[in-house]
This record gives structure tokens, C-alpha cells and sequence, in this order.
């Protein structure tokens, strides 16, 4: 059948079963905004295009599809960047379309023209200029396998304007495509080392990542832990792959993380690290990390093993299929672990957990912003789907938010994307209408996107903004106050509009809580209402985040906050 | 951990940017390229680049694994430990001058050196070798003044696969 390039582009992604576009139109793609026009399509139009990125990649996070969106070229391409590296760090499947000038003015310097796929070469798993209108459907259809297959990432894929006019006869069944995904194979060898180490391990932990919600593998690593008795600390993406209401569970491990995981790893002697890239906010010194432990890694990219920490047995491969693997190979082989020896082992690391429990303290007149968080947390049984901003909201929520299933806590891991939360949650909320969506937001971070409050208020997509409003780039203070005696160099954020007018100016409801006995209400009429709402919390002004590991210190040397605040 | 010298040889889909895709991630990463060369297979759609770089065996190893990560490398191999024959190759212009001429000449004589295109006032001298071979012939050329030279990478087969 006779097709124009953008009726080509619409076919392929009804194709590839695409439900949403997060977009904004621009000249350059005119011509698949009138396509879309005449189509059914559903679109979102975003107020910037990192919004459209960040949105796609919320709605990837939470439902394990490909999100996509559609810019134009020069600028709308350019403001697509900070989304993708976001994307690319956190290893989320994305395909981002980007239009382009006419192929005979490419390298004329002509107005909006950009090379995109030059700019992001670094920051994608991998991009596309499409040349011809013959390449347009396989390349398209590439993009989309790529992005899902292995480890995951962000594809680009750059549209010249001549080439979405162009006609082809388009035939589905002739589009041929090369075959990126990673096989497992069963490795029995090393299956039968890991039973050796478990075996001889008296105090073995496991460590749970991104790749494991990734993976999908969430279901097998409980099984794992729980079959077998083995305690689990996770990372910040590896937060939701194991149910943090288990007693195995210890919280996340790292620079903010609880007292008793940090002690766990540097006390182990076998650590089971799944889906994981050991990145320095997680390990702190590299030379005294998991120091008395031999070191397992499953993951399925190979660049991952020994890149940071060398481990001592690397199984590379889908986290799914190794750790089911595993579990054949352990119940095959009746491993039983040694049951006193488990049992001194997780004594000992409750003695911890009672000595530096995670905590903080709400007294007098001010909210503190854990108390907030772990109000939301009650009220909504855990079972929200939540989005965070950058800094300490975020850590907070990792800390005081219990999830207990996969792909419920979407947050902008490795790159640490202010601005990131906000549209997060409206892609969180367009792929789940009937869930609970909060974005938990700082008053620096919020401010980076908020302009998206108007797509929500537009398409009333119901997201829950709960603000910890401290009027300080909270987390940057937290290090003025700790590493540079208190300059508070440009991170005073007091000047700020009033963010309950400003959401009501956008169409959004708007509430307020200055005290702790109004956190309680506001949480509920703002979760109860149909549409979307902005909560504004004030909060105790200079809150730190407890625990912390000192930059260029060993995990194992917690600062456990004030007396004070514990009590 | 001991620093060398390495061959690496990567087969690649021969598709726009990907040279610019090698480079970029290496460079991006901190590691050095030291030499390049690059040029189709007997498949048309596919290209050998064979480059040099030094570091220890686990940089190295590094490398590999961010080559690999790349969706158009099809494969890397390190030829360092292998069996494998090396070849550069440099052209050299030689100004001729009524006092050099037949001190030159000699010299093209006693080394066996390939004359490639001969003037009036200049001789441009072509020599094929390994590294080692290059560098000698380099050193014997140094006295005579070269207005200019050009040298390529590296290249190198595996004996056997």
C-alpha cells in the first residue's frame, strides 16, 4: 500500500503497540502532527519538551514498556537531552523522535537544524538519521527492539521533513531487522561455584538493583531470599524488587543508607550482587567495600563486571533467567543452608538495626519532612506508585517510603535529574488512571518543571504533588552545612512564589500544611480528590538526611545524626 | 599493573557514524587511541578497524566491553596475545639538492628503500615494515632532511582463527 513517511511512522508504532506520544509539534514535524491529527492517537501535549522525555520515561519505569515521544528539531530536539542522559544512566527504554530539516539542507546551518544525533551519541544506547524513506520503517522498527532488548536504553531516531512527505509502498512483512537480544545460557559451572560459596558462607547477603525491576526478576530474587533465608539491601533502583515489609529486608545500602545495611555488606562474607553497576554513592571507598566478602554479580552487561569493584564469580546474563537458573541448580542439589549459623547471622544484624534504627524526630511546631513522607507511606498502604524530584526529598522517600512491589518508585537514579519527578508522574499516571500517583518534591527541584502542572490540569491526570518545602536547595545546604561551615552559597531558595496560588493559576488544586497536625488531613483531602493537586508542605528549614557516609569514607563509618534528632 | 601496548581488532557494521560512535566512547571514557586504520572486508557492508592503545590488561579488557556495548560492533578481538603479522606503512618526500643527490641515492640503494615518484628536486620513498622496521628506517632517513611524511596505523592478521 501507498504510504507517505508520516502515515509509515504511525503504522510502525501501532505496530509496536505504542499507547501514548508525549509530545510538542514544531515545523519541522508539522507534517506528523497533521498525520496525527486525522489519526486516533493518543498525545500528550507536554510545556517542554524534557517534560515530554521525562513523562515517556515514567510511563517506561512503570509500566516495562517503551515510552515515546515526538519533538521537533534545532531547540525541541536540544531540550530532549537532559531526559535522554537521565533515561541512558537509569538504563529505561525510551524512543525519542526528533524532526529534522530537509536532507538536502542538512550541514547548511538552516534555521532549527541541529545535529542531534551527533549531540547525543553519548547519552543513547544508540541513534538513527533516517536517509532514505526506504530505511524509515526497519529503522524505526530497530529503534523500538533496541531500545527493550538487553540492557535497556534510549534510541533517538532523527526525521528529515522531505522524508516524512516522501511516498513508499509499504509492506510490513518485508521489514527486516537485525536481532540485538542478549542470550542466556545456562551456566551450570558457575551455578555449582555459587553453591560452593553459599555452602561455605556463614554470613551471606544478597544485593538487589535496577536490573533485577528491569529484568522483571523481582519474583525470583524473593524466592531466593526467602527459600533460603538470605537478608536483602538494595539500591536506590534496586528499591521495590524485594518487599520492604520482610523481615530480610534492611533497607537501602550506600551513602544514605540504613546503619544495618552498611554494616551487612562490610561484615559479609558472601555478597549476591543482582542487577547492580556498584556506583560510588553505594560503595563509598572501593577498597573497603563488602572487604570480607567474595563477590557474586549477575548482570547482563558484561562493561559491568569489574568496572568498579572486582568481584570473584561474574554471571553475565538476564537477571530472569540466571536467577531461576539458580534456583533450579540449589533445589536440584538439596542446599540447605546451616540453620544456627543463619541464625547468629540475621541476630547480628538486628543488634544493629536496634542500635541505629532508622529514625527522626517529630516534636514542637514544625513538620519535619519524614513525618510527611511516612504518613503517605500509612495512607496509602505502600502501595502508590511514586515519582521523586532530586536531593533530600528523595532520599527521604527512599528511607521512610516502604515498597513492596517493582516499578512503584520511579526516581532519577544515576544522573540525580532535578525537575525529573513532575512529569514523571503525569507519564506514571497517563499508563495507570486507577493508581495512586505522588510525586514527593522539593521546593528547589519542583520549580525546574513545574510548568507541567498545566498538562496535568489540561488532560486532568490526577497527580498528587506533595511538596517538602524548606526554601533551601535542601541537599546542597546539607553539605555547606557539613563540608564548608555553613556557607550557604546561593542555595537559599526563600524567594518562591506562593505554590498554592501558583497551583490554583494553573488549574490545579492547591493546599497548605504548616503543622504536624494538619499533615494528616491535608494528606487525605489531597489523595481523595479527582484531579491534580499540589500539597504544600513547610518543613523544618535545615532537616539533614541521617544516616550519611562522608564523602571518601568507607560505609562502614556512618554518621548517625544528632542525639537530638534521634531521640 | 603493567602498562602495554595493545592491538585490538573490531569488525563493524559499516553504517554511518560509527567510527565517530568508537571514537566518541572511547574517548569519552579517558582511554587513548594511539593509532587507526580503518577499511571495508571482503563483505561489503562490513569494516575492520584495527587500533592501538596501552594500559593494563584490565583497562584494556574495559575497552573491549565498551566496544562491545556498541550496537553496530559486530566483534572485538585482542590480537595482543595471538599470533598475528603487523604492518605500517609511511611515505617519505626527500628534498633533493645538488650537495644530497648522491648521498641519497646511495642510501635508497643501500637500505633497498622503494622509490615511488622521483623530481627534480624531490624523492618520495615508500617503506612497509612493523613498528620496529618503520622507526629504524625513520632514523636512517633523519640526516637527509625529510620536508614531509605520512604514516599509517597499524595493521594486523590473525594467522589463524
Amino acid at each position: 500500500m501507498k504510504l507517505k513517511g508520516t502515515q509509515v511512522l504511525l503504522e510502525v508504532l501501532k505496530e509496536e503497540k505504542v499507547e501514548i506520544i508525549f509530545g510538542y509539534p514544531g515545523g519541522a514535524v508539522l507534517d506528523i502532527y497533521d498525520e496525527l491529527y486525522k489519526s486516533d492517537f493518543r498525545h500528550i501535549l507536554v510545556r517542554h519538551e524534557q517534560g515530554a522525555v521525562h513523562a515517556a520515561d515514567g510511563y517506561a519505569r512503570a509500566t516495562g514498556k517503551v515510552g515515546v515521544c515526538l519533538v521537533t528539531s534545532g531547540p525541541g530536539a536540544t531540550n530532549t537531552v537532559t531526559g535522554i542522559a537521565t533515561a541512558n544512566m537509569d538504563s529505561i527504554p525510551l524512543v525519542v523522535f526528533t524532526g529534522q530539516v530537509p536532507t538536502g539542507l542538512i550541514g547548511n546551518d538552516a534555521f532549527q537544524e541541529c545535529d542531534i544525533t551527533g549531540i547525543t551519541r553519548p547519552c543513547t544506547k544508540h541513534n538513527f538519521l533516517v536517509r532514505t524513506i526506504e530505511e524509515l520503517a526497519a529503522t524505526i522498527k530497530e529503534a523500538f527492539h533496541i531500545a527493550r532488548s538487553g540492557r535497556p536504553g534510549p534510541v533517538l531516531v532523527d526525521l528529515p521533513k522531505n522524508i516524512m512527505a516522501a511516498q513508499i509502498d509499504y509492506d510490513p512483512a518485508a521489514v527486516r531487522i537485525r536481532n540485538h537480544e542478549a542470550v542466556y545460557k545456562p551456566a551450570p559451572k558457575k551455578m555449582a561455584n555459587v553453591l560452593e560459596m553459599l555452602a561455605r558462607a556463614q554470613k551471606p547477603l544478597i544485593m538487589t538493583g535496577g536490573g533485577v525491576i528491569l529484568g522483571r526478576a523481582a519474583e525470583e530474587l524473593t524466592r531466593l531470599a526467602r527459600r533460603y533465608r538470605i537478608p536483602v539491601t538494595g539500591t536506590l533502583m534496586g528499591l521495590g524488587s524485594f518487599p520492604a515489609s520482610d523481615s530480610l529486608w534492611l533497607g537501602m545500602l550506600g551513602m544514605h543508607g540504613t546503619y544495618y545495611a552498611n554494616m551487612a555488606v562490610s561484615t559479609c562474607d558472601l555478597l549476591l550482587a543482582v542487577g547492580v553497576r556498584f556506583d560510588d554513592r553505594v560503595t563509598g571507598t572501593i577498597d573497603t567495600f563488602a572487604a570480607n566478602a567474595k563477590i557474586v554479580h549477575i548482570d547482563i552487561d558484561p562493561s559491568s563486571i569489574n568496572k568498579n569493584v572486582t568481584v570473584d564469580l561474574p554471571i553475565i546474563g538476564d537477571t530472569k533467567a540466571a536467577l531461576a537458573d539458580l534456583l533450579r541448580f540449589l533445589e536440584e542439589h538439596h542446599y540447605e543452608p546451616e540453620s544456627a549459623a543463619r541464625r547468629d547471622w540475621l541476630a547480628e544484624i538486628d543488634e544493629w538495626r536496634e542500635k541505629a534504627p532508622l529514625t527522626y524526630c517529630q516534636n514542637g511546631e514544625i513538620i519535619k519532612p519524614q513525618f510527611v513522607i511516612q504518613t503517605l507511606s500509612n495512607l496509602t498502604g505502600g502501595d502508590a506508585l511514586i515519582t521523586t524530584e532530586v536531593g533530600q526529598n528523595q532520599m527521604w522517600t527512599a528511607q521512610f517510603f516502604g515498597f513492596d512491589r517493582p516499578n512503584s518508585f520511579i526516581t532519577s537514579g544515576g544522573l540525580g535529574t532535578m525537575g525529573f519527578g513532575l512529569p514523571a508522574a503525569i507519564g506514571v499516571k497517563s499508563a495507570f488512571p486507577d493508581r495512586q500517583v505522588v510525586d514527593i518534591a522539593g521546593d528547589g527541584s519542583i520549580q525546574m518543571n513545574i510548568q507541567e502542572l498545566a498538562t496535568a490540569a489540561q488532560y486532568n491526570i490526577a497527580v498528587k504533588v506533595v511538596l517538602l518545602n524548606n526554601g533551601y536547595l535542601g541537599m546542597v545546604r546539607q553539605w555547606q552545612e557539613l563540608f564548608y561551615e555553613k556557607r550557604y552559597s546561593h542555595t537559599d531558595m526563600t524567594y518562591a512564589p506562593d505554590f498554592v496560588k501558583l497551583a490554583e493559576a494553573f488549574g490545579v488544586a492547591g493546599l497548605r500544611a504548616t503543622k504536624p497536625g494538619e499533615v494528616e488531613d491535608v494528606l487525605r483531602q489531597g489523595l481523595a480528590m479527582d484531579k491534580p493537586v499540589l500539597m504544600d508542605f513547610r518543613v523544618s528549614r535545615e532537616e539533614c538526611v541521617y544516616p550519611m557516609v562522608h564523602p571518601g569514607e568507607s560505609i562502614s563509618q556512618m554518621a548517625l545524626g544528632t542525639r537530638e534528632m534521634i531521640n | 599493573m603493567e602498562k602495554k601496548d595493545h592491538i585490538i581488532s573490531i569488525l563493524v557494521y559499516n553504517k554511518p557514524d560509527v567510527l565517530a560512535r568508537i571514537a566518541g566512547t572511547l574517548g569519552g571514557k579517558g582511554y587513548n587511541i594511539d593509532s587507526l586504520c580503518v577499511n571495508t572486508t571482503t563483505q561489503k557492508d562490513i569494516s575492520k578497524i584495527v587500533m592501538t592503545t596501552s594500559g593494563s590488561q584490565a583497562t584494556v579488557t574495559r575497552i573491549e566491553n565498551q566496544l562491545q556495548r556498541l550496537v553496530d560492533v559486530i566483534s572485538v578481538d585482542d590480537l595482543t596475545n595471538v599470533e598475528s603479522l603487523h604492518r605500517e606503512m609511511v611515505l617519505v618526500r626527500l628534498n633533493r639538492t645538488a650537495q644530497n643527490t648522491e648521498a641519497v641515492k646511495d642510501a635508497i640503494d643501500a637500505n633497498k628503500w622503494k622509490v615511488i615518484l622521483s623530481g627534480d628536486t624531490f624523492v618520495i620513498i615508500e617503506i612497509t615494515g612493523d613498528k620496529t622496521q618503520i622507526d629504524f628506517a625513520l632514523a636512517r632517513l633523519e640526516p637527509f632532511g625529510m620536508a614531509d611524511i605520512t604514516r599509517t596505523g597499524l595493521v594486523a592478521l590473525k594467522l589463524e582463527d
